[in-house]
């Protein structure tokens, strides 16, 4: 199939940045989104341009490095990560558009890759708990039920890709911050700090320049992961018996 | 936070709000002597307790404090919004975000401005289409009659605009208070829009049985 791309591309963070068009021919349907990018950028290096920087690693869908905004969509037309999304979702002659994550909080460092550290920050505040050191404790020493145990599972996936955030009109970060309050919050090692952390998290998330959450629900629905939206909720809930126990400080 | 814990509470105050006004709307339909009784009971309403109209001025002055409340946590989220995306999306699509939260916004500022059109119109009768009058059943009445038909028109478009912002406003207040589970979602959204859908139709059988002359 042959394609046609718009490119975001800027030099560096200081670069106003603009949209390039390329063709990218014979691109096979088999082809995942990063792999045709690929092609183009050896195509690129051939006639001496400088290629298209985008972010990637793990390219299997668990590292969380790879996003772009496609179509307007965050990772695509796909509910999946950029790298797991094949051409096989486009058609034959298909104009597409792809752009980094906008939003202040992920500032771009070159075309489609921008700086993720704003999430670093966020856990670094209060995404953690306090382990004892010595022989670890029997794994039957604190039981947890069934249900918690897989809420808590379901929202540890979350990969820190920043989708959610790419896809909020208000570019706000709950659900990322939910999704670690929530992992913590269900399970029994994570309760010392519940209080505290939820406070902390949300502190550093307003700090970062995220927006203000509405409840509009496009996060979850672009995320990866499936993490479900009333997380945030249960952050809520959470932040507002913490303010009002006043245990925060 | 602070924020929005505040727009969800003075939220909830404007929706109880209108729901008694629109319960007082209708009592349109049971004639002049019942509409009218019921405005003057509104301002009898803890007497000897509180000096007539007290208890009128108590709830315009909570009424007053919940918008400016609301609206200043509004602009402040819009704001806030706006510095968190400072390069725009060249290409954006709606994945699944409903028209309603989509127009939260503009819909915001409409209603502000409606009410502000519509508390000149029939509580000080200040604007008067079709006469002023001492009877609030007859400004209305004279307010919504055929050749004032644009004045109905804002009303329709403006108490449209009502539902859309609380279908998706009740939806948002509710997770906001962290009401919200994976389980309720279905029933929380199903809540917002049967209110929001009640509210609309309730408002507009009033202006519209003036207009199509069921109620004279
Ligand atoms: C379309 C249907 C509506 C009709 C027929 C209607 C009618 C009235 C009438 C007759 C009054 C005066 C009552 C009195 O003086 O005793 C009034 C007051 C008021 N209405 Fe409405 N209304 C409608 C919709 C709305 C909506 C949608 C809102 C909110 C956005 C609203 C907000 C108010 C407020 C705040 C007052 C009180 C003003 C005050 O007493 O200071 N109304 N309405
Ligand atoms: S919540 Fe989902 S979209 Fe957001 S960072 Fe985690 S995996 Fe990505
Ligand atoms: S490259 Fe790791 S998730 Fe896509």
């Amino acid at each position: 199939m042959n394609i046609t791309l718009r490119v975001w591309r800027q030099k560096g963070p200081d670069d106003k940045g603009r949209m390039v068009t390329y063709k990218v021919e014979d691109v096979s349907p088999d082809m995942s989104f990063l792999e045709m990018l690929d092609v183009l950028n050896e195509r690129l290096i051939l006639e001496g341009e400088e290629p298209v920087a985008f972010d990637h690693d793990c390219r299997e869908g668990i590292c969380g490095a790879c996003g772009v905004v496609i179509d307007g969509e965050a990772h695509g037309p796909e509910t999946t990560t950029t790298c797991q999304l094949h051409m096989r979702s486009f058609s034959d002659g298909d104009t597409i558009t792809v752009e980094p994550w906008r939003a202040k909080a992920f500032p771009v460092i070159k075309d489609l890759v921008v700086d993720r550290g704003a999430f670093d920050r966020i856990i670094q505040a209060g995404g953690y708990i306090s382990a004892p050191t010595g022989t670890a404790p029997d794994a039957h020493a604190s039981p947890v039920p069934k249900a918690d145990a897989d809420r808590a599972f379901d929202a540890a996936t979350c990969i820190g890709c920043g989708a959610c955030v790419a896809a909020c009109p208000n570019a706000s970060g709950m659900l990322f911050t939910a999704a670690k309050v929530t992992h913590l919050g269900m399970l029994p090692q994570g309760q010392p700090e519940r209080e505290a952390r939820v406070v902390q998290m949300v502190n550093q998330h307003d700090e970062e320049d995220f927006g203000g959450c509405t409840n509009i629900g496009e996060c979850a629905a672009v995320c990866p992961k499936g993490i479900p939206l009333d997380t945030i909720s249960q952050l809520n809930r959470d932040l507002l018996g913490s303010l009002s126990s006043g245990a925060a400080e | 936070m602070a924020l929005k814990s505040a727009m969800a509470v003075t939220g909830v105050i404007l929706v109880l709000f209108l729901i008694a006004h629109m319960y007082g709307n209708l009592n349109a339909f049971a004639g002049q002597e019942a509409f009218d009784t019921y405005s003057h009971h509104l301002r009898e309403l803890g007497e000897p307790m509180l000096p007539h109209g007290g208890f009128l001025w108590i709830m315009r002055v909570v009424l007053l404090a919940s918008v400016l409340i609301h609206t200043y946590a509004a602009v402040a989220l819009w704001r806030r919004a706006g510095r968190a995306r400072p390069v725009r999306y060249q290409v954006t699509k709606r994945v699944q975000r409903s028209y309603s939260s989509y127009t939260m916004r503009y819909g915001g500022i409409m209603i502000a401005l409606f009410t502000v059109f519509h508390v000149l119109h029939l509580t000080t009768n200040t604007i008067h289409p079709g006469g002023r009058s001492e009877s609030p059943y007859e400004r209305m009445v004279a307010g919504f009659q055929p050749e004032f038909w644009y004045v109905t028109l804002f009303y329709v478009a403006a108490v449209i605009a009502v539902g859309f912002h609380l279908r998706h406003g009740i939806w948002s207040a509710l997770a906001t208070l962290g009401i919200n589970r994976q389980s309720r979602q279905r029933s929380l959204n199903i809540i917002a829009t049967v209110i929001a859908a009640a509210l609309t139709i309730g408002f507009l059988l009033t202006p519209l049985s003036v207009t199509f002359g069921l109620v004279e």
